[in-house]
């Protein structure tokens, strides 16, 4: 008999839609090969996708139709036996347009249930950003640069068939290699990316992740309202006006009141960073910005607040000054701190961090332009630990 | 017929597809190949649209494909085109329905055999894209066929069956085939896909024989009548609706030995019934917690059944009847809502209650609201309505209002 497989992909909007269509639709047709059933499906309500905003899909494979049934005519599976993060900034926490709050990346991974995430990071780095969890889980990284392949024009570059080929080997319940390798030769009719499969599934390596590991913090929630408290007539708060920023004894300024309950910055996957002492104060930032995100400073300079910054790089676009906003990979930072204090409480300092953050540039990729090209990336992030391929 | 005529074609054979339940519509548009495709956005029900859009592109179906201004005009292109006898298809869901409505409501009278995918959806204000059927059952009482589907084969299947109902002179009305948001129009699962060969037998040209709007067959459509021709026209409209559960039934047969799939009524699927005891009745895709819910409850031992309703109009009240007050207990649930009606019920748990009135035996009916807005009705929601259906089967009297299940006070 058996049961149903729950696979939850998880992944950034527009730019890795078709990728996540693509693994979950080649875990039912890979699964249908070894004899099972399933469903293919989006995160209904995270449609309108957003560039960048966290999105899920989902497959569900089982033995049978009863099996399925179960998991059927709903939006989620209330747990997941792999969950794969198709941006390793992903990890951070995801807030969708479908819920309310943030969800860790690992939100539904059961107990020894597996993360998979594609990055050019360690997986003990990787570790750090996750959630804790009450119970052990497993780890499987697939070396690579986060691929933003695209929606309309799908650039491809192997990471659909290179998780495939790894779902093989971290969840052998799901579907064995050869029916995965017969599912993207018969799907993709390409050899290369046959070798790209067995070469993922031959190099993934799986780390436990104990329950004391992990970022501790407590991700922001909100209770729903019953409709006897509700307001009525379909009507919310609308958002009040901010007030001034205080630093030490300074007051000035103007902070804009901001939504609690929906940040945004998990979209984000750079983050701008801000040199004051090169600012202008020309108010393009600010002005540009299409989420409100900047608090004018006491010392009219303008700060970005990382909490609902979605790091678009408008203000780094529209900004005159040279080096003045610089994006930032988002794997830098560990919190949402603001830049302006810290600039304020310790300049000299500020700008030796400054010059170290800045130098981290962030690294997508949108498909291949050359044979090899995923070699020397994997090389090139590992520098020196020596690089190991896979396929093309 | 030469041998070669004959012989079986390699292509003569089902194919399998993982394919959601709009693009299983598409699919059956172009197997039955619909001549003219009318189409204004509006999610869940604009995924078809975009298969359509992409099997024209693709070169693989070969119609006339409008992108209207809006759901009114939509709908008026599809009818116009039906009227002259082309195979017309169109679609919506929600508000988008509800803009189409003078079309809609004009359409059964025309007697214009126009097949419609309802991807039901919450009427917004506020903004909402999940399932919820008031937005199909507004149309209810208008003379449209209205028939629910539970699953992408069925929606293919019943797109095929909407066509030949329709397309009968005893018919030619139109269908609205409502396939429920997110559950159905955005998740894949595996879909026989007949080969057109197979649909060619089942379903015959369209004919409007004496009705075609042609020169050659010079007739106005639809003049000004006051109160000395609308009853007649009206009449004549129910008595096609009377003719369509006939057609349905002959219709499901001849499907059944083509296709090899369709057991029991047309009307309604039963599971689990035999020797039940306590029955919920729905319909879409809330039947797949439901029939988890049965099977648990069976292995505990307890006589439980699922009856889900089909076809809802027309609304087969003797089967329903019949069958329905042999139970010891039973609940409706509704994805609807119908304020201010008797017993502060759902439309269908009223429509099973006056189905039940002729018969000798009236089990208690309980009447369930849930899955407004797409709400996912839980396997605890089910166990909650069993249970409360058990309670008035056991104290042998009809509540006289309605428990919703599963909303936060």
């Amino acid at each position: 008999m058996g049961r149903a497989v729950s696979v939850e992909i998880v992944y950034r909007g527009i730019y890795q839609k078709t990728l996540a269509k693509n693994i979950s639709r080649g875990v039912v047709l890979a699964a249908r090969r070894d004899g099972k059933i399933g469903i293919a499906f989006g995160r209904y309500g995270d449609s309108p996708e957003r560039n960048g905003v966290p999105a899920k899909n989902f497959a569900i494979v089982a033995p049978n139709q009863d099996e399925l049934e179960l998991s059927m005519a709903q939006y989620e599976p209330q747990e997941t036996d792999v969950t794969i993060s198709v941006d390793d900034m992903l990890c951070k926490g995801v807030e969708s347009w479908a819920w309310y709050g943030l969800q860790p990346i690992n939100q539904k991974v059961k107990e020894n249930g597996i993360l998979v995430v594609t990055s050019t990071l360690p997986a003990d780095e990787i570790v750090k950003f996750c959630h804790r969890k009450p119970y052990p889980y497993r780890l499987a990284v697939i070396p690579g640069i986060p691929s933003f392949s695209g929606l309309w024009v799908y650039k491809n570059d192997h990471t659909d068939v290179r998780i495939l080929g790894a779902l093989a080997k971290v969840c052998p319940d799901l579907v064995g290699l050869d029916a995965m390798l017969r599912a993207v030769k018969e799907e993709w009719k390409d050899d290369l990316k046959v070798v790209s499969a067995r070469r993922s599934y031959e190099q993934t390596e799986i780390r436990v992740v104990n329950p004391d590991e992990g970022n501790p913090e407590i991700p922001y929630s909100f209770d729903l309202p019953g409709w006897t408290t509700m307001r009525e007539g379909v009507a919310v708060d609308a958002m009040v006006l901010g007030e001034p920023v205080t630093f030490g004894d300074q007051v000035g300024g103007y902070r804009p009141a901001r939504n609690p309950y929906f940040k945004k910055f998990s979209t984000r996957t750079m983050r701008p960073v801000v040199d004051f002492d090169k600012c202008v104060k020309c108010t393009l930032c600010w002005l540009q910005c299409p989420d409100s995100c900047f608090d004018v400073t006491p010392d009219q300079t303008y700060d970005v607040n990382a909490e609902a910054c979605c790091g678009c790089g408008v203000c780094a676009a529209v900004c005159p000054v040279d080096a003045c906003i610089t994006m930032v990979n988002e794997a830098a930072f560990t919190d949402h701190k603001s830049q302006w204090e810290r600039y304020k409480t310790d300049k000299q300092e500020y700008a030796t961090w400054l010059r170290q953050v800045t130098s981290q540039q962030p690294e997508r990729s949108h498909g291949f332009r050359y044979r090899g090209q995923y070699q020397e990336q994997i090389a090139k992030s590992r520098a020196g630990s020596g690089g190991e391929g896979g396929g093309e | 017929m030469d041998a070669e005529a004959t012989a079986v074609q390699p292509a003569e054979v089902e194919q399998e597809a993982l394919i959601s339940g709009s693009e299983a519509v598409a699919v059956a548009t172009k197997l039955v190949d619909v001549d003219v495709l009318t189409a204004y956005p509006i999610r869940p029900y604009d995924t078809l649209m975009q298969y359509v859009a992409k099997q024209i592109a693709d070169g693989e179906q070969d119609a006339e494909y409008i992108v209207a201004e809006s759901e009114h005009s939509q709908f008026e292109i599809a009818k116009h085109a039906s009227a002259v006898g082309a195979r017309a298809m169109c679609g919506s869901s929600g508000v988008g329905w509800c803009y189409a409505f003078e079309a809609i409501a004009v359409t059964p009278a025309l007697r214009l055999p126009l097949i419609a995918m309802v991807g039901n959806r919450a009427l917004d204000d506020p903004g909402a894209f999940g399932t919820e059927h008031n937005d199909a059952l507004a149309a209810r009482d208008l003379g449209w066929l209205h028939v629910w589907v539970d699953t992408a084969q069925e929606a293919l299947d019943t797109t095929l069956m909407a066509y030949r109902v329709a397309e009968d002179h005893r018919v030619f009305l139109p269908v609205a085939i409502s396939t429920d948001g997110a559950f159905l129009t955005h998740s894949q699962s595996l879909v026989k896909v007949p080969p057109r060969s197979w649909v060619d037998r089942f379903l015959p040209k369209y004919d409007r024989g004496n009705m075609v709007f042609h020169p050659d067959n010079p007739i106005t459509i639809a003049p000004q009548v006051n109160e000395d021709w609308l009853m007649e026209i009206r009449m004549q409209t129910d008595q096609a609706m009377r003719h369509a559960s006939g057609v349905i039934e002959e219709a499901w047969k001849e499907f059944r030995g083509i296709f090899g799939r369709g057991e029991g009524s047309p009307f309604f699927e039963e599971y689990y019934t035999d020797d039940a005891e306590i029955v919920l009745v729905g319909m879409g895709t809330l039947s797949m917690p439901v029939r988890v819910v049965v099977r648990k409850l069976r292995e505990q031992g307890q006589k439980v059944g699922f009856v889900r309703i089909r076809w809802f109009r027309p609304f087969d009240h003797e089967g329903l009847g019949r069958v329905l007050s042999r139970f010891q207990g039973i609940g409706v649930i509704d994805r609807d809502f119908s304020m201010g009606a008797p017993f502060n019920s759902g439309v269908v748990a009223n429509e099973i209650r006056a189905a039940l009135y002729p018969q000798d035996r009236r089990p208690p009916v309980v009447g369930f609201i849930g899955g407004l807005g797409g709400r996912e009705v839980t396997i605890p929601n089910v166990r909650e309505m069993f249970d409360l259906t058990r309670k008035a089967a056991e104290s042998g009297k009809s509540p006289t209002d309605t428990v919703w299940i599963g909303v936060r006070a």
